[in-house]
């Protein structure tokens, strides 16, 4: 199934979300024909069950999807959707169709069954169909789908690659379903989900750096050599290989071994490692390209740009460590090198 | 090459198995083992252990069963190694013999070389050191000077060897040296690699002490050193093929990361179970930075296990390693109040002392970061 996706994937992604397509989106125009393309080629549903038309692919599949959804900065909330319908099934809610997303900055409390408050920061959420969030509830959490529509007043907001981060203001809103948070999850899993498809979304942005900075230092002659011929040049791409096959493998670790429940200890790491990669993968790329890569008509910045962003959203990398540290720290000396050969399906959960 | 090569790769089961029994074994054998010695990672000799852990079969666990070995998997082999090196036991005897010279022998040696060489070393009891860099060969290993000239019994041998870890402790060096002309044979050509028999007559080894004082590495001189026809492993003028075959093992393994976990594992200690904000974000950045690292070190060990040459995957698993254990305790010295100290003082100030002062060699034994980083690039076909 992987390979499918990935086939698949791949193909859409370069023939529609081309710079100049991911640039228009950048402006405010909701991609459409993307979204379309998606949703005709079961991507959207991916891990939604096969009644509802999905391919119940697990996260370890998922993987390739994410990872391409970041090398093509592909500018819609595919990721987002995967996630919120996973949860949706986890609760028995079950997947739905349309354009979905997922908020986990929220104000919103419940009384006799309606929802007030705010929803911030919320991915695409001037477009979405649908909503999924963890509402507090008086039992405990609760699981909440809602519709943007119900809002009462939408604060349009953009991240720092132009993608939109929205703020939904309800007030006595009904929400479309709402049940308990299922035991065994984690009132913050949509916080480790975000935090697991951001790492691959970096990896892939990473990937893409790494394929544009080594073809741009072959072309680019200075000093009548290309400047892939200088010495300083090479060390700076080879840092940025090293660190983006170190962003790859700890994205992919922390899908494979999420497929029975979130692999949190493996998501920290990916996150961490992913989001510094970002740090110096960025630098690396900007200082190779010279003066033409932070141009606007260029496209490194497509990259550059989200990387900023998703290495802050969903947790950053301090946010991640911190938990991480402090699991680690509450194991002990003797427990600390258990930890890091600990078999995936018996992890450490992190959380606050 | 590409990053494509770091695929996710799971210990298989059978070789997972091993982890129980080996840290069982581990726990009782290093009982009040002290935390400085511990530090000293794979430079901590001591034969007695390694005849021990030959007794286990956990050296030379990959060869043939014929010659000693245990014809395990390389992931067999990696579980047993980065339990040896977690727990800080004192591997250093057997360590460059388990991890290089026993492969080449297996891969480049005749039958008889194989026979007689082999099986002591799966039994922990020879030991051998490396003979590649020369006073003006570092980094530029193809313009060593040291010779080997054929004579009728044999070969012999001149030249001078530096740096040798371990060559005061080791029955046998495997040394690279010119056996043909330079001008003749090209840059890379005419060299050859040579089992020579430090007990042998004109061989003279002189300890060099670290800045730290202690003795590991040495010079080796070598003056008309008589070499049977046998000493020669592999072909005449093909050892710059076998090094560059030797050092993909040399580069390829968890000892290239964890150099400095002893230190990890004194500062927890230290900081106890309620860390500061600053200390929780900084253990947990090296907790993740350890568990990418070890992913991409077990996609490494996957190459192998498929047969792959995994050289340039092994490169940067090395450098980013390297960054890694000397990192550690410059982030680790700002992280508890506690000043480094050689004699006396706390388990974390005598291992941090330790450390700080080894850590500037990790980046140079086994290659150095501009050179890693060259064959790296080299790799994504910049040069
Ligand atoms: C603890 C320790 C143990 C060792 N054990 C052994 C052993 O057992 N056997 C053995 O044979 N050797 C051993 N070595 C030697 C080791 O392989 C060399 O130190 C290493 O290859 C570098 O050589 P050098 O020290 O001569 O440095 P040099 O090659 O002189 O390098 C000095 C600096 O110049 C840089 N440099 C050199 N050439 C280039 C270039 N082309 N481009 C950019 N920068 C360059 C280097 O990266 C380095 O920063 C050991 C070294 C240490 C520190």
């Amino acid at each position: 199934m992987r390979e499918l996706f990935e086939s698949t994937i791949e193909r859409l992604l370069s023939d529609i979300a081309t710079p100049e397509y991911v640039r228009a989106a950048e402006q405010n125009v909701w991609p459409a024909d993307l979204w379309r393309a998606l949703e005709e080629n079961g991507i959207t549903l991916a891990g939604a069950p096969e009644e509802v038309g999905g391919s119940e692919a697990s996260w370890a599949d998922l993987f390739v999807i994410v990872r391409a959804a970041g090398q093509h900065a592909a500018p819609v909330p595919l990721v987002e959707m995967l996630l919120g319908n996973w949860l949706l099934e986890q609760c028995g809610i079950g997947s739905r169709s349309g354009i979905l997303t997922v908020a986990t900055d929220s104000t919103l409390t419940c009384s006799a069954g309606a929802l007030s408050g705010e929803l911030r920061y919320v991915p695409w959420g001037r477009n979405a169909e649908l909503v999924v969030t963890v509402v507090t509830s008086d039992e405990g959490y609760d699981v909440v789908l809602l519709e943007p529509a119900a809002a009462e007043r939408i604060v349009e907001g953009v991240n720092v690659a132009g993608e939109p981060r929205d703020i939904l203001h309800f007030s006595a809103a009904l929400p479309l379903a709402s049940v308990p948070l299922p035991a065994g999850l984690s009132p913050s899993v949509l916080l480790a989900g975000g935090a697991m498809l951001r790492s691959a979304q970096i990896a892939g942005a990473l990937t893409a750096i790494m394929t544009l900075t080594s073809a741009y230092a072959g072309e680019r002659k200075q000093f009548g050599r290309p400047i892939s011929a200088f010495q300083a040049i090479q060390q700076q791409l080879a840092v940025l290989a090293e660190q983006t096959a170190a962003a790859n493998i700890a994205a992919e670790a922390a899908f494979a071994q999420s497929d029975t429940a979130l692999a949190t200890f493996s998501i920290a790491a990916a996150k961490v490692s992913t989001s510094d990669a970002a740090s110096q993968a960025t630098s690396i790329g900007h200082s190779v390209h010279g003066a033409i890569g932070f141009t606007r008509e260029y496209s490194l910045h497509l990259l550059t740009r989200r990387l900023w962003a998703w290495r802050s959203e969903f947790g950053s990398s301090t946010y991640w460590s911190k938990l991480l540290g402090e699991a680690v720290c509450n194991a002990g000396a003797e427990g600390f090198w258990p930890l890091i050969t600990q078999s995936h399906n018996e992890q450490l959960p992190i959380s606050e | 090459m590409s990053i494509s090569q770091f695929k996710y790769s799971i210990i298989p089961e059978e070789a997972e198995a091993l982890r129980r029994e080996v840290r069982a074994f581990l726990a009782e054998a290093l009982k009040g083992y002290p935390a400085v010695k511990r530090a000293y990672s794979w430079m901590g000799f001591d034969a007695q252990f390694s005849r021990l852990l030959g007794s286990r079969g956990w050296l030379g666990m990959a060869l043939p069963k014929q010659y000693g070995g245990g014809e395990a998997s390389p992931f067999a082999r990696y579980v047993i190694i980065e339990e040896l090196l977690a727990a800080g036991a004192p591997v250093s005897a057997h360590w460059i013999a388990d991890r290089q010279s026993a492969p080449l022998i297996l891969r480049f040696g005749t039958e008889a070389q194989r026979e007689k060489y082999l099986p002591p070393i799966c039994r922990g009891e020879s030991y051998f050191c490396i003979g590649m860099s020369e006073p003006n060969s570092g980094s530029d290993l193809a313009s060593i000077t040291s010779n080997a000239q054929k004579t009728e019994a044999g070969w012999l041998l001149n030249g001078q060897k530096v740096w040798t870890t371990n060559a005061q402790h080791s029955h046998y060096m495997i040394a690279l040296v010119r056996t043909g002309d330079k001008e003749e044979s090209g840059r890379h050509g005419g060299m050859s690699q040579f089992i020579i028999d430090l007990s042998l007559p004109g061989v003279t080894i002189r300890p060099i002490a670290d800045l730290s004082g202690n003795e590991h590495f040495n010079e080796v001189f070598l003056d008309n050193v008589q070499l049977d026809n046998d000493a020669l492993i592999g072909a005449e003028g093909n050892g710059w093929g076998q090094v560059t075959a030797e050092l993909a093992f040399e580069r390829s393994g968890p000892e290239r990361f964890l150099s400095s976990i002893a230190l990890i594992h004194t500062a927890i200690a230290a900081i106890g179970k309620q860390p500061d904000a600053l200390q929780a974000r900084d253990i947990g950045r090296i907790t993740a930075r350890l568990v990418t690292l070890r992913n991409m070190s077990l996609a490494v060990t996957q190459q192998l296990s498929e047969g792959q040459n995994p050289a340039w995957a092994a490169s940067c698993v090395k450098d980013l390693g390297n960054v890694f254990e000397q990192d550690l305790p410059e982030i680790l010295q700002l992280l508890v109040e506690d000043q480094p100290q050689v004699g006396g003082g706390s388990d974390h100030a005598q291992v941090l002392a330790y450390l700080t002062q080894m850590a500037p060699s990790f980046s140079l034994r086994g290659g150095t970061r501009e050179i890693l980083r060259g064959i790296i690039a080299r790799g994504l076909g910049l040069r």
